[in-house]
């Protein structure tokens, strides 16, 4: 009980940089921060070994409030750019901040393919719903009889349901997590790094200023009635009756994780012989 | 010295000639190309210069095909005023072909009988049409081709001797090779009848490769440093990205395929601040989707090689065709004042250096640069003077692992600030596309953005590049400027001739003080450019001051300029 | 088949969590009080580092108590019951223009959770040692939770409007 502690262990507070957010109080991202920053501790990186790449929204500001070396990208292009760095530098820890703007949005295309590609990712998508920075449009979550200005009588367009996509694209981790619950989001983000291939962590963030009726999510969410399942047709079937609510891993998959062919040896001279007479 | 001034070589020769072009042309399945190609390497392999260029129909299979080849004693890239021979195999769909091989009164049609007499648009340029019978030919080899009988009349109208053809035969052909150079030999056979244009003997026989600019460009990026490209389909730039997958892998970098250019430019901007050179190609269509992006590797100071490989345009434009379209956009595309640096190679086997160059001073700059190549170059191959060996000595800075709070965006004198690489202790920081203060905190203070945004430009502005900067040649009082492809037509016309040539290669940042020297006592100034706004002068009008009188010879592709039409304009 | 751990065990355990509840309360109120200074509600700000520092003190008294150094060696991602400690306050229980009267709304919310925590383990059949201290801790809990009350007629209580802003949110 009185054992010493590792000497240079790091804690969460030392993932933090000295960045005040400017997120509204009482946002979840900073839930979502103080979580990540507990499971990086929990995973015992170093900072300088975790990347943070994000695009364009109020979750994506995370990168800097990390003292890991961060990329604020442009709007919905947070994965491409994840991918290009953990390709070239596979030996660090690449995690992807998005929202459900940029990541399903402008952003979807590039979801799809980053689940299929499989590359060795952690794509944290902060969903709350709204487009909060540009100040509380409809998002691709967000219900269809939500009122806003862009669309007063609400979208009238089904949800996008984040979760069925990653599935069926082919992520090898599939979850879902509350900013509620850091300490239980931290378990999750610290599982799905270490999952290998590309896991997916969809958060339930809630926005206070232009969600206030997302308080009442602490009511709604649960955890998942069943353990994880590496069959995707069972998992597959299970999110056919999400509620949106499910909390925990869904699908923790198998899947060949990606990797370039194996360097030849060889040296840009010897290429030389193809254009040789 | 990285470049080599072309020697003057005088256009008047004695009885043999220094140059012959020829076209081969047929519909599918003819096997146009491959017979081409064995030309092309035939001439290759007697110690001969040349260029292969090639057109087809819009078919995916079984459309018409028409192989250009020309067949010189010295280095070019540039095609003649005029083709001396045209050989059918069949006539279905050629006369699609005719502006893009001129004929005259003293060019030979070579068709064979059985598919009828060439199309009116051929005959009425005066050329000599003389009847071989192709197919009879082949049909007396057992399992020989007619496009083989046709190579070996074109190689013999030449004067290239038999065994470079047999040669070229050994290396192309997988099956059917006796029967192949039986063809070609009978087909030789037959040119000893016709009045030749034989060709003079190379003066040396140097060392030479066989290149085409889309291999040239991916071999410069890999000299460079690059060892990471993101690739995402686009004609006529697949053939660069597909070149580059298995040299990467010999060479220990990774080529991953994208799912559009959106995803191509980023994962080449995350490959590169993960420290690793990084690459991707595209042509116009594409390089308007990565605007965005460029600017995001600008304002963040992100390394990164965009090679467009111009086609056609606006808009789809004409896929397979060239044209010098892009410059505005690869110039002024992004929004905001986003300093860069645009190259463009200006003959096929420019591609490697500028390619090269381009990579050394994006990583030097920590800075986006394009390579402004374009169809006519990408896809035409080339017999070329081995290149020299060229190690620019251009690095990116990095930070070493140290005191905080590191300044990711300090403002250095020269503007380049050290770069920290994730992995190294003590510098970590966000690379950011919003504006940001000397640590990299997002600010949106007014000094903040003046003293990025002098920063970023300085370290552009303040480039020297040496005599790299452009191709300068010849002298006189007239002087013609122009740059990519146009610059090979441009250097025949003024052949023997008392007028200054400029071919930039650095675009940007703008060179007025070495352009102003360059152009000392010039009274007229005749710009030379492929496209139909004149993109170029503009930039050139904006940029520097032009001397005298100042005259425009422009053009849309996809015809390329020929040298007896710069000559008229002189 | 988990053996049954000894009594002595089961008590410090009972404390070690006791101590994480008083630290994650703590690491809450910090985080209210930075949220609440980077959006100039500087006034509430400084009451929650009050709070904050409140909960602080009765972490290092349970230190104290147990002669442990700093930290003890319990496992970061503790799970309560709930999604939080008892005394954690709800990380969404903050508005920008809150008033120091909500502020101790939420802290008087949070002592009234822990003493029923604290209550319910009393009543419980854990073992003699652990049901008197949580007893004993509960008395604590009902202690703080007077004292809030009082502290909280001496502040004025938030008129209607209070939460009215003229301006629309910022543009970004």
């Amino acid at each position: 009980m009185n054992a010493p502690m590792p000497a240079a262990a790091l804690q969460a507070k030392d993932f933090k940089s000295d960045y005040k957010p400017v997120w509204c109080p009482g946002c979840g991202d900073y839930s979502v921060l103080s979580a990540i920053t507990k499971a990086l501790a929990m995973l015992e990186l170093k900072p300088e070994n975790v990347a943070v790449v994000s695009g364009i929204g109020c979750s994506s500001r995370i990168p800097a409030y990390t003292s890991c070396y961060g990329f604020h990208g442009v709007h919905g292009r947070a994965l491409p750019a994840a991918t290009g760095l953990k390709v070239a530098r596979p030996e660090l820890t690449v995690l992807v901040a998005s929202g459900d703007g940029d990541g399903y949005s402008i952003g979807g295309n590039h979801f799809l393919h980053a689940c299929r590609r499989n590359v060795d990712l952690t794509y944290i998508v902060m969903d709350n719903h709204v487009y909060g920075m540009t100040k509380g449009q409809p998002s691709p979550t967000t219900e269809p009889d939500w009122r806003s200005k862009l669309a007063p009588g609400g979208t009238g367009v089904r949800e996008f349901h984040p979760l069925v996509i990653a599935l069926a694209s082919g992520a090898n981790f599939v979850a879902r997590a509350f900013s509620g619950d850091p300490n239980g989001c931290a378990a999750l983000i610290a599982e799905a790094v270490r999952h290998p291939g590309f896991s997916f962590l969809e958060v339930l963030s809630p926005c206070v200023t232009f969600r206030p009726d997302q308080r009442g999510w602490k009511e709604l969410v649960h955890p998942a009635p069943v353990a994880p399942t590496d069959d995707p047709a069972r998992a597959a079937r299970r999110i056919m009756t999400d509620d949106g609510f499910n909390i925990g891993v869904l699908y923790k998959g198998n899947r060949r994780v990606y990797a370039p062919p194996a360097a030849k040896g060889g040296t840009v001279a010897d290429l030389e012989k193809a254009f040789q007479l | 010295m990285w470049l080599k001034v072309w020697p003057r070589r005088s256009s008047k020769v004695a009885a043999m000639r220094n140059s012959v072009s020829v076209a081969l042309a047929g519909s599918g399945g003819a096997g146009v190309m491959t017979a081409g190609n064995m030309l092309l390497e035939a001439a290759a392999a007697a110690g001969y210069y040349g260029l292969m260029t090639r057109s087809s129909g819009p078919q995916i299979r079984g459309g018409e095909a028409a192989a250009m080849v020309r067949v010189a004693a010295f280095p070019t890239d540039a095609q003649e005023d005029r083709f001396h021979a045209l050989a059918a195999i069949d006539w279905q769909n050629v006369g699609r072909f005719a502006a893009e091989i001129p004929l005259g009164p003293q060019s030979v049609l070579i068709g064979d009988p059985a598919h009828g007499a060439p199309p009116e648009v051929f005959l009425k340029s005066g050329a000599r049409y003389i009847p071989i019978a192709l197919k009879k030919i082949a049909a007396e080899i057992q399992g020989a081709w007619p496009n083989m009988v046709a190579l070996g009349v074109l190689a013999g109208l030449m004067g290239l001797p038999a065994e470079a053809v047999e040669a070229a035969a050994r290396k192309s052909m997988k099956k059917g090779l006796e029967p192949g150079i039986a063809a070609a030999r009978l087909g030789f056979a037959q040119a000893a009848n016709l009045g030749g244009f034989a060709l003079q003997k190379p003066e040396t026989s140097k060392p030479r490769w066989l290149i085409s600019g889309n291999e040239a460009a991916g071999y410069g990026a890999l000299r460079g440093g690059v060892r990471f490209v993101a690739a995402y389909p686009i004609t006529p730039a697949t053939e660069l990205l597909e070149w580059l997958a298995p040299a990467l892998t010999e060479v220990g970098g990774a080529l991953v395929q994208a799912e559009d250019e959106l995803a191509s430019i980023n994962m080449a901007l995350g490959a590169s601040f993960g420290g690793l050179p990084a690459l991707t190609a595209t042509s116009g269509p594409g390089l308007s989707l990565m605007i965005e992006s460029l600017g995001l590797g600008v304002v963040a100071e992100v390394p990164v090689v965009v090679v467009d490989v111009m086609r056609t345009g606006p808009s789809t434009g004409i896929a397979t065709k060239t044209e010098q379209g892009d410059l505005n956009i690869a110039l002024y595309g992004m929004h905001g004042d986003a300093p860069h640096i645009v190259v463009a190679p200006n003959s096929v086997s420019d591609c490697i250096a500028a390619t090269q160059w381009a990579v050394g001073l994006a990583e030097s700059l920590q800075v986006p640069a394009i390579v402004l190549s374009d169809q006519y170059f990408g896809q035409a191959r080339a017999i070329v003077d081995v290149p020299h060996r060229t190690d620019f000595d251009l690095e990116r800075r990095r930070a070493s692992p140290g005191e905080s709070p590191y300044q990711r965006y300090a403002l250095t004198e020269s503007g380049v600030s050290p770069m920290a690489i994730p992995g190294t202790a003590g510098c970590t920081y966000t690379a950011d596309g919003l504006e940001h203060n000397e640590r990299g905190t997002p600010s949106s203070q007014a000094g903040d953005h003046l003293a990025q945004m002098d920063k970023r430009a300085r370290k552009v502005s303040q480039l020297d590049p040496g005599d790299a900067w452009a191709s300068v040649e010849g002298e006189g009082e007239t002087a013609v400027v122009t740059f990519g492809s146009c610059t090979g037509p441009v250097r025949e016309a003024l052949l023997d001739k008392k007028v200054r040539l400029v071919s930039l290669r650095l675009l940007s940042p703008a060179q007025p003080d070495k352009l102003k020297k360059a152009l000392e006592g010039v009274k007229r100034v005749i710009v030379v450019e492929q496209n139909h706004s004149g993109q170029f002068l503009r930039y050139l009008r904006s940029e520097y001051d032009l001397p005298g009188e100042v005259k425009s010879l422009r053009r849309p592709g996809p015809l390329p300029f020929r040298p007896e039409e710069i000559e008229a304009a002189l | 088949m988990k053996t049954k751990p000894k009594p002595s065990t089961q008590y410090a355990d009972f404390m070690s969590r006791a101590y994480t509840m008083e630290l994650e309360a703590t690491e809450r109120y910090t985080q209210f009080a930075e949220q609440l200074e980077t959006h100039n509600n500087r006034e509430v700000a400084s009451l929650f580092r009050k709070l904050a520092e409140i909960e602080k003190l009765h972490a290092k008294r349970i230190l104290e108590e147990m002669q442990w150094p700093s930290v003890p060696a319990l496992a970061p991602a503790y799970a309560w019951e709930g999604a939080e400690g008892p005394e954690t306050a709800p990380f969404d229980s903050l508005h920008y223009l809150m008033q120091p009267w909500h502020a101790l709304e939420i802290a008087l919310h949070c002592e009234r959770e822990a003493q029923k925590y604290y209550a319910g383990i009393a009543a419980s059949r854990a073992p003699k040692p652990v049901r008197d201290a949580a007893r004993e801790m509960a008395a604590e809990e009902a202690e703080h939770v007077r004292l809030i009350k009082a502290w909280m007629t001496r502040v004025p209580k938030p008129e209607a409007g209070w939460d009215e802003d003229p301006d629309p949110p910022g543009v970004r």
